[in-house]
């Protein structure tokens, strides 16, 4: 197990090193020089040489690559070309609206579509279950923009249910915000979701336990909930837990339409900007929290079902 | 007896779906639409004002105008263009590059599947809406950014079930049987594999055309896209504003389209698995 878990991690490195080299490759490479852009177009020689030696991209490239591996690793990102302050710092702030408005939203999310992909199980192949499939499919079908836009446009300024735009900090101060969004988040989430519970419930209906369990005579809602539910647990762990650093990038367009000082809306806001520094940072991050969670979760699969071979 | 191949029984499968049959009658007349577009046919003055601003749809104009007084009709119809050329732009990069990789991981293994297996892991973890957002970000805005994109985050997936799928044929006796009567490598996986997995390549491919759909408008509405050029992803972002001043014809109209084909390619991708690989039927 240690030794699983220890080969796991030494794996990790190259993914690291290669997950560096393709933003360095972007960033370094193919970007070109940003001194004329921040500098605009009365920049003498002599602040462009300046700049250059600032940004460090006087050094030879293999110490610029050595750059992005080291932030990779010390999470020191450098400062903004925008607002000029240092990047991690942006991240803390940014972290706390991103986290009020995912947590929740993917909390309900899951075990809402938990639940459904459960009751539509249990109704295999009646009219509901064909009804909340073809919901889902074109549920799907569906930009995520339109979800957003109407949804803001007839709650928030049609019905005047719920705050179009902005945050405060503190507990009960941000729920108005973040209610239209997290709704919207769960809208958005319940076809894919649902449509993939589903197809693991019913992969474990037709396997043998269940006919053994309906032959000793259990009833139809005992075998799905205490049997086919907890088999069907490590694909959906898997699932859920490899989503997670999606939540730490939050919900970009969420936090941009509806005004949320989240990591999200920030880097659109970089985007927008051309503030490469801040993009590059999230990038990396997201790709170690990604890299991260892939860990976890193979380790929570080995401890969920010891017949997974450590091989 | 008198067995029929792996695609005749597909396609009889096929056709007797409705539903499938229905979206590939979608597919079809999307893409007609699109090479009529393409070749200047349809949707030619979509740039010009032809009405009054921002005028109700009507029996003149069935989606109505915009704010310039030009058809929104001509709009989408322009909108398929970019959204078609896409999905099949990016599938020409990604899937080439899925199967190439996928098969040569899968068929020589040792060091050559280390490298390919670590190289599609990486490309994996950078999350996509990230590297979506780097690569049209450095190669600036525009549609060539968005098929280098979407190309390069497309083939991750293609890749690993290829290379899967590859390693269970080259132990079958079919494939030794081609070395025994003197094949080489290349003439066991290029010829003998490679078909017997082809099926995962087309179920693929639909899967890839409505994910590509749905990015190129995200991007497009996050004004990295086409530039200059109206797609449904600009559309939506219009109808933004509009929105509020009870302007809804532009985005109904975008979303209508694109609602159609990605629920087409959607319902084609599942009736394609159901009917080229029977394995996996039901699920």
């Amino acid at each position: 197990m240690t030794r699983y878990i220890l080969r796991r991690l030494i794996y990790t490195i190259p993914v690291l090193l290669g997950v560096s080299l393709i933003i360095f490759i972007l960033f370094n490479l193919v970007s070109g020089d940003p001194t004329a852009l921040l500098l605009g177009k009365n920049a003498t020689a002599k602040q462009m040489v300046e700049l250059r030696e600032q940004l460090g991209l006087n050094k030879s490239l293999w110490l610029q690559y050595l750059d992005v591996v080291k932030s990779a690793f010390t999470f020191d990102f450098g400062r903004s070309w925008q607002s000029k302050q240092e990047i991690m710092h942006m991240v803390k702030m940014g972290a706390y609206p991103s986290l009020a408005l995912s947590i929740p939203a993917f909390t309900i999310s899951t075990i809402l579509s938990i639940l459904i992909s459960l009751v539509v199980a249990f109704y295999r192949g009646k009219g509901i279950d064909l009804f909340i499939r073809i919901l889902c499919i074109a549920g799907m079908s569906i930009s995520s923009l339109v979800y957003i836009l109407v949804f803001q446009w007839y709650f928030g300024y049609y019905l005047g249910w719920f705050e179009i735009s902005g945050f405060e900090q503190g507990f009960p101060n941000f729920v108005p915000y973040v209610a239209l969004p997290a709704i919207i988040w769960i809208v958005l989430s319940l076809g894919p979701d649902v449509r993939f519970f589903r197809t693991i419930i019913l992969d474990e209906i037709y396997q043998d336990y269940v006919r053994t369990a309906r032959a000793k005579g259990l009833g139809e809602k005992t075998i799905l909930l205490k049997h086919v539910l907890r088999n069907a647990m490590i694909p959906i762990i898997t699932y859920v837990v490899i989503q997670i650093p999606f939540l730490i990038l939050g919900a970009l367009l969420l936090e941009s339409f509806f005004g949320i000082p989240g990591l999200g809306g920030m880097t659109l806001n970089a985007l927008n900007s051309s503030d490469f520094p801040v993009v590059k940072a999230m990038a990396i991050l997201s790709s170690v929290a990604y890299i991260l969670f892939g860990l976890l979760t193979d380790i929570l699969y080995t401890v969920a079902d010891p017949r997974v071979k450590l091989k | 007896m008198k067995t029929n191949s792996l695609w005749v029984d597909a396609f009889r499968r096929l056709s007797r779906d409705k539903t499938a049959m229905m979206s590939l009658v979608i597919v079809i007349i999307f893409s007609v639409v699109a090479i009529l577009s393409w070749m200047g046919i349809l949707s030619a003055g979509w740039s010009q004002e032809v009405g009054g601003s921002n005028m109700p749809p009507s029996a003149e104009f069935i989606f109505g105008t915009d704010l310039f007084g030009r058809s929104v009709f001509d709009k989408v119809i322009h909108g398929t263009q970019i959204a078609m050329s896409v999905g099949l732009v990016t599938s020409l990069i990604a899937i080439p590059i899925g199967v190439v990789l996928g098969a040569l991981a899968g068929y020589f293994g040792g060091w050559v599947d280390d490298l390919i297996t670590w190289f599609y892991t990486t490309f994996s973890s950078i999350p996509n809406i990230m590297l979506l957002i780097s690569i049209t970000m450095i190669l600036g805005k525009g549609i060539f950014a968005v098929y280098v994109a979407l190309g390069a985050t497309g083939w991750g997936s293609l890749c690993r079930l290829i290379r899967g799928e590859v390693m269970k044929h080259k132990e079958r006796e079919y494939v030794q049987a081609a070395g025994a009567i003197g094949g080489g490598h290349m003439r066991k996986l290029f010829i003998h594999i490679l078909p017997n997995v082809t099926h995962l390549v087309i179920i693929n491919a639909s899967l890839q055309f409505q994910t590509a759909i749905k990015s190129e408008v995200i991007l497009s509405y996050l004004g990295l896209g086409v530039q200059g050029e109206p797609s449904w992803g600009t559309m939506i972002d219009d109808a933004k504003l509009e929105l509020a001043r009870g302007v809804w014809w532009q985005l109904a109209a975008s979303t209508l389209a694109m609602f159609l084909i990605v629920l087409a390619f959607n319902l084609l991708g599942d009736a394609l698995r159901d009917a080229l690989d029977p394995k996996l039927k039901g699920k």
